[in-house]
């Protein structure tokens, strides 16, 4: 396993957590004082998206009062005063995922854009007939699909990394795949169904020694909200992740790439704010970041991020992360009780990131009995519909824990799939 | 319980999501379609044999939640016996029902005239409290309503 990505030691899943003050973390955020049917929000899809703290949302309303305007465009101090706020939270994700400079850091809609634009730019540009790009079972659609459509402009073919059944990466098998034909590793963090975190570093030494000149890039939108992201230690190629699960707004993600692999990639989306020099038949391309951010970005969202960033960036991560694997530790432990449950993946090491499934019950409806206590759980094939096929399963039952998330929460996802069995005999 | 779960799980959709009627592949078909969700993966066949213009056995198959495969069980023993145009007409009633507003044209209910749909069918009124379900409830309906499209070309 990787020593730098933060995988929790094991001692830590027993015992109390210290420091972890998580009744400071909910009045934070409001969202979590509301009712569902009648019952206390208990608020378990995290992975899906994280509720907002108040920083982030007077942070957004703030921008639009005070100094809304373009970005990179206007001689007005406005303008000035934007620009400032969107080129700051570049400088404060480069420093939360330990890239080199902020020129590494580009500004997404998400991590989805983040994924199509890699496979795209660099895919699209590098990719022969024959070669492969290596995914993993357990991937989101997102690392997948745009793998698969540059796969098919290019005739490069495109390969999967086997999950093992305790929920781990096939890492023999990867090393069996990689080969001179390698271009490409496409690999999540944390997977979005099981939790299962990969080992990347052992991951990017494998591929960068083995691969034909293989690149890796690393969906990291489940593990940003709950590891500490370091790209340089990782050594990746890429990463990607999104603002909305690491308690910022919907509409903004990050991709981080290394300079030289930026500077050789063409334009993802043409337009203004990317170019050097635009003429009737031709044009050049500005240096990334912007070369990789045409049009008017999601200004207000960045800065909306960037309140979530320095938010997060104030925790203690140790704690954090030993607090969350002690409340999923816990729900595995607690879950037992219920019969004809089964925790799928169990045995790798696990973000806050769970899902099951039940004898007899399918997940729809054990999600519409917690529903009707205030629990809020995902339902359904997470777009990961090749790892569904691999454990044997249409669709899970997901619950996902956040930092403000309680053991009594807990308590209350057990309780209530014990009425989902009584429900469902 | 809350009474909007009981009013959902009623034992009616309990007992056909146990054990749902005409579950199987009909060799016979004469009209087949495929009804899937790709929100939830939930995916269901249905066959239909049509004498003439009357639908004489109606079976299906698939995946899914107890709504949509206790719908799907009582869909199938709704439309046998029926013909085409009677079909369609418990469709746009069922569709009624389940997304509400409209009055459900069910039982004895003077109304449309030709089909009217069973009374039992009412126990999916219950999925007007949760609108994310109306398409666990309708899926194998529009299934139906497809394979009907289909013998029509």
């Amino acid at each position: 396993m990787s020593p730098v990505t933060i995988i929790p030691p094991h001692e830590l899943r027993t015992g109390r957590a210290p420091g972890w003050d998580v009744a400071r973390v909910r009045a934070d955020f409001p969202i979590l004082a509301r009712e569902v049917r009648g019952h206390p929000l208990v608020y378990l899809d995290n992975a899906a998206t994280a509720q907002k703290p108040v920083a982030v949302l007077e942070a957004m309303d703030r921008y639009y009062r005070d100094i809304n305007s373009n970005v990179h465009r206007g001689v007005h101090s406005l303008s000035e005063a934007a620009t400032n706020a969107y080129e700051q939270v570049r400088r404060l994700a480069a420093t939360f995922l330990g890239a080199g400079s902020p020129g590494e850091v580009i500004f997404t809609a998400g991590t989805t854009a983040s994924l199509n634009l890699v496979a795209q730019s660099y895919g699209g540009s590098v990719l022969r007939p024959g070669d492969e790009i290596l995914v993993t079972e357990m991937e989101h659609h997102s690392n997948l699909v745009p793998w698969q459509l540059v796969a098919e402009r290019t005739g490069a073919r495109v390969r999967a990394i086997p999950v093992m059944e305790s929920g781990g990466l096939d890492l023999g098998a990867l090393e069996r795949l990689l080969g001179p034909k390698t271009r490409v590793v496409a690999v999540s963090h944390a997977s979005n169904v099981i939790g299962a975190i990969n080992p990347i570093n052992a991951i990017t030494a494998m591929a960068h020694e083995l691969g034909g000149g293989a690149i890796v890039v690393v969906d990291g939108a489940q593990s940003a909200p709950h590891l500490r992201v370091d790209v340089s230690a990782m050594d990746c190629d890429f990463f990607a992740c999104s603002g909305h699960k690491l308690y910022g707004p919907t509409g903004i993600g990050l991709l981080y790439g290394k300079r030289q692999l930026l500077e050789a990639m063409p334009p993802w989306q043409g337009g203004g704010g990317m170019i050097r020099e635009v003429q009737i038949e031709r044009s050049t391309w500005a240096p990334p970041p912007e070369r990789f951010e045409a049009g008017t970005p999601p200004i207000a969202e960045a800065v909306g991020l960037g309140a979530a960033l320095e938010y997060v960036m104030a925790w203690d991560w140790n704690a954090l992360v030993a607090y969350e694997q002690e409340l999923i530790a816990e729900a595995g432990r607690k879950l037992l009780t219920v019969p004809g449950l089964r925790i799928l993946g169990e045995g790798a090491d696990r973000v806050s990131v769970m899902s099951m499934v039940m004898d007899r019950v399918h997940p729809h409806d054990a999600g519409t009995v917690l529903d009707t206590r205030g629990i809020a759980v995902r339902a359904g094939h997470h777009c990961a519909q090749p790892l569904m096929r691999r454990f044997g399963v249409t669709a899970t039952l997901r619950a996902s824990f956040g930092a403000y998330n309680t053991p009594e929460e807990v308590d209350a996802l057990v309780e209530g799939l014990h009425e989902v069995r009584q429900v469902f005999g | 319980m809350t009474s909007e779960l009981d009013e959902l799980y009623q034992s009616v959709i309990l007992d056909h999501n146990r054990a749902p009627r005409n579950f199987r592949k009909l060799e016979d078909a004469t009209a087949h379609a495929e009804g899937r969700n790709p929100l939830c993966g939930d995916v269901y066949e249905v066959w239909l044999k049509l004498e003439g213009d009357r639908i004489v056995e109606a079976a299906f198959q698939g995946q899914g939640c107890a709504i949509s495969k206790a719908s799907a069980s009582m869909m199938t023993q709704a439309v046998k016996g029926k013909t085409v145009a009677e079909a369609r007409q418990l469709f746009e009633q069922f569709h009624g029902l389940v997304v509400g507003g409209r009055e459900p044209a069910v039982g004895d209910r003077a109304g449309l005239s030709g089909a009217k749909l069973p009374a039992k069918l009412e126990v999916f009124q219950g999925v007007r409290a949760f609108p994310i379900r109306v398409k666990c409830a309708t899926l194998s309906w529009h299934a139906m309503k497809a394979a009907l499209d289909q013998t029509r070309s």
